[in-house]
């Protein structure tokens, strides 16, 4: 029976870079992102499971990285703000977020793009009910959400041909 | 903000978790997906000096119909019955499924998990309540399963021994002619409801054959509607019958005045929740394609 109070290994993969890490038990994911792998890209906001500012994608599935343990994380490929651009190039999702002001002070906005990316990977035209749905869980305090359901709908077009 | 530092143990089976909890005694809690726990860890709500990981034990995470029921895994998420058509065998619980937070917290929190914190303002109990549900309980070395009526015993309690977990959930499929619907009024997606209704009706032509009427967030555990159920039960649903049924839930609502609303705020919701969730379960049941939703301010 494995019993470990101290430290625990933890194999992951961040934005497709494999890290071997070793962490206590009740370091959270978000913690993990930001202070040890320096990916300040992930926000803490609430820190209660409300806001959806840390949100990431976890294999493929966008998680509230402040409501998991980072050993929880163990094999497991983990997707961050910083993993959307591809060779110096936006993502397609970050850059509609620009051309259609779909952000403010920008607090929110890296786990908006992430809930967009898991919606937008299983979802190629949504609906504004769907677009709505997917990112009820991501609270920004700015933007009142229209040029944010903007951005999803131009990050749809564009990545319609992807 | 970070819990009280804990002992971490990653179980391979739901035997071996079991066993964890026999051999660590009170101080042990499960993790499954998290999404209540960790945040009760985090504001120091919840102090276990052990965690039992669930999420690593393979083979928990299903959803598959057998003789009549549909069985759930006790680890299968709620986005994973949000999207199965499975499970759309019975539209209340896809109702359920796709209502609970928002997309994050449904791609974590698990219905075993649900089930097992018993919290009065989850969702699944109060759902679960208007079908045939049995909840399968694993020891190291017994299993039984259990009537969830019986399962949830009050706010936070279960059936559950300290050495005992939730392996599966089963739900009877209604017969043909039925009909449900679940609604619940929330603030926004993250939050629990301020109150729920689900009802689950069985039709024979214009007559109502059997009514399960279930209250959320107005009590210490999800509420069983009875005398709302009677007034349907038998009868023609006309506007008068469906009337007294309403009424009858209204009564059965036992709210406490909280920051979610007045108690007479909430009573007054129970009454229009079950007044909705009636008229869309009497179109399902005729076979009608209707969209149910939790509902925002």
């Amino acid at each position: 029976m494995p019993d470990v109070f101290g430290k625990l290994a933890v194999n992951l993969k961040v934005n497709g870079k494999p890290h071997s890490l070793t962490v206590e038990p009740r370091m959270l994911l978000v913690e993990l992102i930001r202070e040890t792998l320096d990916l300040t890209g992930t926000h803490v906001g609430c820190d209660t499971t409300y806001c959806g500012a840390c949100t990431v994608l976890m294999n493929g599935a966008a998680v509230k990285s402040c409501t998991i343990f980072a050993v929880q994380a163990d094999g497991a490929e983990i997707t961050t703000v910083e993993g959307l651009e591809k060779d110096g190039q936006l993502h397609p999702i970050q850059k509609a977020f620009g051309d259609a002001y779909g952000l403010q002070c920008g607090y929110c906005t890296p786990g908006l793009m992430l809930s967009t990316a898991q919606l937008l990977a299983q979802n190629k035209q949504p609906s504004e009910k769907e677009m709505r749905k997917a990112i009820a869980g991501n609270t920004c305090r700015c933007t009142g959400y229209q040029n944010i359901l903007k951005a999803i709908q131009m990050a749809a077009q564009s990545m319609k041909g992807a | 903000m970070y819990p009280r530092a804990f002992h971490y143990h990653r179980a391979s089976s739901l035997e071996e978790a079991a066993a964890m909890l026999s051999q660590l005694g009170d101080e042990a809690k499960l993790l499954a997906g998290g999404q209540s726990l960790i945040p009760l860890m985090k504001l120091r709500y919840a102090n276990p000096g052990h965690l039992v990981d669930l999420n690593f034990v393979p083979g928990t995470s299903y959803i598959k119909e057998e003789n009549g029921a549909l069985h759930f895994g006790a680890l299968t998420r709620h986005a994973e019955i949000e999207a199965s058509p499975v499970a759309a065998r019975i539209p209340i619980i896809h109702d359920c499924a796709a209502g609970i937070a928002d997309v994050q917290v449904r791609n974590r929190g698990t219905i075993g998990g649900s089930l097992a914190e018993a919290d009065p303002s989850g969702d699944w109990a109060t759902v679960l309540m208007t079908l045939q549900t049995e909840v399968g309980c694993q020891k190291t070395k017994a299993h039984r399963r259990v009537q969830l009526v019986d399962f949830i015993k009050d706010a936070y309690t279960t059936a559950l021994a300290h050495d005992e977990l939730v392996s599966e959930v089963v739900v009877k499929i209604p017969p043909s002619g039925s009909g449900g619907a679940y609604v619940a009024f929330k603030r926004s997606a993250p939050v629990y409801p301020t109150v729920s209704a689900a009802v689950q009706l069985s039709m024979e032509g214009e007559i109502c054959k059997d009514a399960a009427i279930a209250l959320g967030c107005v009590g210490l555990t999800a509420i069983k509607a009875k005398d709302a159920e009677g007034a349907l039960r038998g009868q023609r649903l006309t506007d008068k019958t469906i009337a007294a049924a309403v009424e009858a839930a209204r009564a059965a609502a036992d709210p406490q005045s909280d920051m979610r609303g007045s108690a007479d705020y909430k009573r007054t919701l129970a009454g229009s929740l079950v007044k909705r969730a009636l008229d869309i379960a009497i179109l399902r049941a005729r076979g009608e394609q209707i969209e149910a939703g939790h509902i925002y301010a």
